[in-house]
C-alpha cells in the first residue's frame, strides 16, 4: 500500500505464460518496447521445450517475480497456460499468492497495457486492471457520459469478469493514501478541459504509451472522451489524429496535476511537429 | 488385496504401464480432436513418476504420500492441460486420504476429491465431452457400490466400470471445453482422450485392489 503516485521503481513485474517460447519473447519484446524498467519474465514452453507449458516454469517465475517484496500480474495464453497458472498458485506459498493476480486479457494487448501502467508506477490491482481493461469492452467511447464506468472497479478481487461487467464500476478512488483530500479541490468536483491534438499520427502506440505511463502515476482517474486515460490500449481505440479535440475529465486528489500533464503532453505534439 | 500405501504404489505403477500400452491410441485420438499430445504427455507424466517411486529412500506410510508424490510429479512434467487437471485431481485426493488403510467410504471421498480438483481446475461440467464425463459416473457409481455394503475393492471396479462407459458416452459430444472445442460440431464421433486415459487410470486402481 506505498499509493500510487510517485513510486519511481516500478514493482510490479509481469509473468507471461505461454505454450510457446516464441511467442512469450516476442510478447516480452513488445511490452518491453513501450515500458521500459518494468520487469517481463517469460514463463513458456513445455517441460521438454516444446510447445506446452510447464509447472516448474511458472512456478519459478512467481518466485522470482515476488522476491524482495514484489507483485506480479500473470498474462497467459490458450487454456491449458491458464490451468497450469492455477496449479502453481494453488501449490505457491501464502506470501507469494497474496502478491500475485491472474488475469484474463488478452495476451498481447493485455501485456502492453500492463507493462505501461506498471512502468508508471501503478500499484498491483491497478496493473492487473489495466490488463483487464485491455478486452475493451467497457470503453468503446460511445455514448455520452460514458466515461464513470472505465474508472477503477471496485474490489480487490481478481476476478477476470470485473472489467467486463461496465455496470458495475462506480468511480472509486484510490484506496489507502487518500486519508487527507487535497485542500483545493474537493475530490468528487471533475475538472474538465479541452486539447487539441498536434502531431498528424495522433495517439498512436507510443505517445498513448507515454500518456498512460504518466497518467498511471497520479492519484486521480482521468477519462479522455470516456476512455481511461491511464489504459495505453484504450487510448490507442480512440483513433485520435492530428487536429481532433479531445475532452478530458479528471477526478481525484491529484485531478488538477493529471490534467495539467495531459494537456501539456499533447501539446507537445509529442516531439513529432 | 487392502487399499493401503501399497496399494496405491501398485495403483500407480500399473496406470503408468497402462498409459504406457495405450500411448499410440491416446495420441491418435488426441490428434483427431486435439493437439495430439495427450498420450506423450502422459506417458512421459507416468515414466517420472515411476523413477520418483523407485528413487524412495523407504515405502511410504500413508496412501496420501503416494499420491501427493503422483500429483507434483504430474504437474511438473506433463504439458498441457492433462498436468494441471490430473496434478490438481492427485492433489485433492492426497488431502483425503491421509490413511495407512482406506475403506470403502475412504475410496469414495478420494474419487470425489479428484473429481472436484478437475471441476475446479477445468470448470467443465458433465456433456462437455471432457474427462468429467468419465470422472462423474464413476464418482456416482462408487458412491452407490458403498452405500450399498461393497468391499472397497468392489467399489473401484464399479467405478472403473463407470468411467469406461462414460468414456464411450463422449463419442457423439460436441466439445464446448477443452482444445477440442476449437472444432466445434466437428468434434463429434470423437472419443475424448482425457476420458479414456481416466479410464485407464481407473481400471488400474481396481486392478491393483484384487
Amino acid at each position: 500500500m506505498s499509493g500510487t503516485a510517485g513510486a519511481s521503481t516500478p514493482s510490479v513485474a509481469l509473468v507471461v505464460v505461454s505454450h510457446s517460447r516464441t511467442l512469450a519473447d516476442g510478447v516480452v519484446e513488445l511490452a518491453a518496447q513501450m515500458a521500459p524498467g518494468v520487469r517481463l519474465l517469460p514463463a513458456a514452453g513445455a517441460p521438454d521445450g516444446g510447445l506446452g507449458t510447464s509447472f516448474d516454469l511458472v512456478a519459478q517465475a512467481l518466485v522470482a517475480g515476488t522476491r524482495d517484496g514484489g507483485h506480479v500480474v500473470v498474462l497467459t495464453d490458450l487454456g491449458s497456460a491458464v490451468l497450469t497458472a492455477e496449479s502453481a498458485l494453488e501449490l505457491a506459498a501464502d506470501d507469494v499468492v497474496a502478491r500475485v493476480r491472474l488475469v484474463d486479457a488478452p495476451l498481447v494487448e493485455g501485456a502492453v497495457a500492463a507493462a505501461v501502467a506498471a512502468a508508471g508506477g501503478a500499484d498491483l490491482e491497478a496493473v492487473a486492471r489495466a490488463a483487464a481493461e485491455a478486452r475493451g469492452p467497457a470503453s468503446g467511447g460511445a455514448g455520452p457520459d460514458a466515461g464513470p464506468d472505465v474508472g477503477p472497479v471496485a474490489g480487490a478481487e481478481d476476478g477476470p469478469d470485473t472489467a467486463s461487467a461496465g455496470t458495475a464500476a462506480a468511480s472509486v478512488t484510490t484506496p489507502g493514501p487518500d486519508a487527507t483530500p487535497a485542500p483545493a479541490a474537493p475530490t468528487d468536483e471533475p475538472l474538465d478541459a479541452q486539447v487539441t491534438v498536434r502531431n498528424e499520427l495522433g495517439l498512436h502506440a507510443r505517445p498513448a504509451a507515454q500518456l498512460a505511463r504518466a497518467m498511471a502515476a497520479f492519484d486521480a482517474q482521468v477519462l479522455v472522451d470516456g476512455a481511461n486515460a491511464a489504459s495505453v490500449i484504450a487510448l490507442m481505440k480512440l483513433g485520435a489524429v492530428g487536429g481532433q479535440t479531445l475532452t478530458v475529465q479528471a477526478r481525484g486528489r491529484q485531478a488538477r496535476e493529471a490534467l495539467d500533464a495531459f494537456t501539456t503532453a499533447v501539446e507537445s505534439g509529442f516531439g513529432e511537429v | 488385496m487392502s487399499l493401503d500405501a501399497q496399494w496405491a504404489v501398485a495403483w500407480t505403477r500399473a496406470a503408468a504401464a497402462a498409459v504406457a500400452e495405450h500411448r499410440a491410441e491416446l495420441v491418435e485420438l488426441d490428434r483427431q480432436i486435439g493437439d495430439g499430445d495427450h498420450g506423450e504427455n502422459l506417458h512421459r507424466g507416468f515414466t517420472a513418476v515411476v523413477q520418483r517411486l523407485d528413487a524412495l529412500p523407504e515405502a511410504p506410510a500413508q496412501v496420501g504420500e503416494v499420491l501427493k508424490l503422483v500429483a507434483t510429479t504430474l504437474m511438473s512434467t506433463v504439458g498441457g492441460a492433462a498436468g494441471p487437471l490430473y496434478g490438481t485431481a492427485y492433489l485433492r485426493a492426497a488431502k483425503v486420504t491421509a490413511a495407512e488403510v482406506l475403506d470403502s467410504a475412504g475410496v469414495v471421498a478420494l474419487l470425489e476429491a479428484a473429481l472436484e480438483g478437475i471441476v475446479v481446475r477445468g470448470k467443465a461440467g458433465v456433456g462437455e465431452k471432457t474427462m468429467v464425463d468419465a470422472w462423474t459416473p464413476a464418482v456416482e457409481a462408487a458412491v452407490t457400490a458403498a452405500d450399498a455394503g461393497a468391499e472397497p475393492a468392489a467399489v473401484l471396479r464399479a467405478a472403473a466400470d463407470a468411467a469406461e462407459e462414460g468414456a464411450r458416452s463422449t463419442i457423439p459430444l460436441v466439445a464446448t471445453k477443452g482444445r477440442a472445442s476449437y472444432l466445434g460440431e466437428r468434434s463429434a464421433g470423437h472419443l475424448d482422450p482425457g476420458s479414456a486415459s481416466t479410464a485407464l487410470i481407473l481400471r488400474a486402481a481396481a486392478g491393483a485392489a484384487s
